[in-house]
């Protein structure tokens, strides 16, 4: 089991290892934040327990259109940073057709973090086979520390919700999760994103997960059949 | 009833409460107690009783305040109005908005707020129940409430007064050392790696002599570290526990 550790604590004498989490004064390494402390023969670094969402280019989020200008959208996208897409990286602008009647305020994206300038001011970019506009299914938010527990080992956790439940399911970076597919099993998925959000980082999730989605399948059965 | 002022305060090398002059006074620390807030702490330190959230870092309104190089900081000290025997009108005063602002001083040099530039970190810190020394138990659970909101930080801040009665300087003083005592000191600490590194916050009000400013310093990095042990557990008491639950079944109703 990994070792909580709270900021300020030691964790090396060598600066090189230095990763995620961790800051160096005097030639030695402290972590900054609460968090599980990982180590490796050569790299250390603090797995966020809590915290906001900070942008890094390439993530994919999902976002929410705040504003319409002239030149693109103001996407908030969970984060102390609200974000911008230019209407030149949105590949559905034509030149006929105004901002407006492509993406309204309250529309909401799957996008990319396409630059962050050292102001933090976030550009995302639909220049992506994942990305578009979502006008259907649902959007679940959780806790954006726990994304990777979401997504799992190479993707394993998705592959087995997609798997299961043949639904659609696309997890923004950002906490935001789209899910998309027959009601009821959009409506166990949720349930079993909400689980893995209790429950991240206990051992065998996978196993208890995939358990928990035989059971309310065959409880959802039940009550159609 | 207001307290009146006792004739000694200390009787047999114990002080009108039964403690040692070292000793603070009973702590009860719990974290992550609001869900609303990112991060949260309930402190009691005698008899104050506080509570302490923060939330961010976040966008910052109004926009005129935001700074392009760096986060700024929020620390707002409120008592409520029913914390104190004599109802207080609610609001900042000029003392707590003095607090507020020693305190915020106090977290600028911990919290690493180059991280989130144009961004504000909000401490918000209420006194349900006042006994001396609020300010110090406000500086503990609002450092508590950070590092459980995850806010990136050198170390973590942990404060305690020393106060100067018939002569004679006392950790952690109750109200009658506090309001009828020579002099009150509250101190806060950065603490990295379980040792004192820097005084993040010192006031004084009375008077005392150098030599006793270099005890009462002693005194204060004592009790401030058992303080530091007892903010660790709180913490650690929230996420471990988190770590070894196990899945608790059927739940879906």
């Amino acid at each position: 089991m990994r070792k909580v550790v709270l900021p300020g604590d030691l964790l090396s004498t060598n600066p090189k290892v230095a990763g995620y989490g961790t800051y160096i004064e005097d030639g030695k390494v402290y972590a900054k934040i609460l968090g599980l402390f990982d180590q490796t023969e050569t790299h250390i670094k603090v797995i966020p327990l809590k915290g906001r969402y900070i942008p890094t280019v390439g993530d994919v989020v999902v976002g929410i259109v705040r504003e319409v200008a002239a030149n693109g959208w103001l996407v908030d996208i969970h984060s102390p940073y609200q974000a911008f897409l230019p209407i030149t990286e949105n590949p559905e602008v034509k030149p006929n057709k105004k901002p407006n009647e492509i993406l309204e305020i309250g529309d909401a994206i799957i996008a990319k973090v396409l630059n962050i300038d050292p102001k933090m001011k976030v550009t995302l970019s639909m220049k992506d086979r994942m990305c578009r506009a979502i006008r259907f299914g649902r959007i679940v938010a959780i806790n954006p520390a726990r994304v990777p527990r979401v997504i799992g080992k190479k993707g394993s956790m998705i592959k087995l919700l997609k798997g299961e439940l043949d639904i659609q399911i696309v997890v923004g970076q950002n906490g935001l999760i789209w899910i998309n597919g027959d009601r009821r099993k959009v409506s166990i998925a949720e349930e079993v994103i909400y689980l893995i959000e209790e429950e991240a980082h206990t051992e065998g999730l996978t196993d208890r997960v995939a358990e928990f989605i035989e059971r309310r399948k065959s409880d959802v059965g039940e009550q159609t059949g | 009833m207001l307290a009146s002022k006792p004739d000694r305060f200390i009787i047999n090398g114990k002080r009108l409460d039964g403690r040692t002059f070292d000793q603070l006074r009973p702590i009860k620390i719990e974290a992550n107690v609001l869900k609303r807030a990112d991060g949260s702490c309930f402190l009691e330190m005698g008899k104050n009783k506080v509570v302490a959230a923060v939330y961010g870092p976040r966008e910052v309104h109004p926009r005129h305040l935001q700074d392009p190089s760096k986060a700024i900081i929020r620390y707002r000290y409120n008592m409520a109005p029913f914390s104190v025997e004599e109802r207080k009108r609610p609001g900042p005063d000029r003392r707590s908005i003095e607090i507020s602002k020693v305190s915020k001083e106090a977290f600028e040099s911990v919290i690493m707020k180059e991280l989130f530039p144009r961004s504000a970190i909000d401490i918000f810190v209420e006194v349900l129940q006042a006994d001396a020394g609020s300010r110090t138990a406000c500086l503990n659970a609002a450092s508590v409430a950070l590092v459980d909101a995850g806010v990136p930080m050198r170390g973590m801040i942990t404060s305690v007064a020393v106060a100067k009665v018939d002569g004679v300087l006392v950790l952690d003083p109750m109200k009658e050392e506090d309001n009828f005592g020579e002099a009150d000191l509250p101190f806060a600490f950065l603490i990295r790696n379980g040792r004192i590194e820097s005084i993040v916050l010192l006031q004084m009000d009375g008077c005392i002599t150098r030599d006793e400013l270099k005890q009462a310093l002693r005194l204060a990095k004592k009790g401030a570290m058992e303080i530091y042990k007892l903010q660790r557990e709180a913490i650690l008491r929230k996420y471990i526990l988190e770590e070894i639950d196990e899945p608790s079944g059927d739940e879906n109703a």
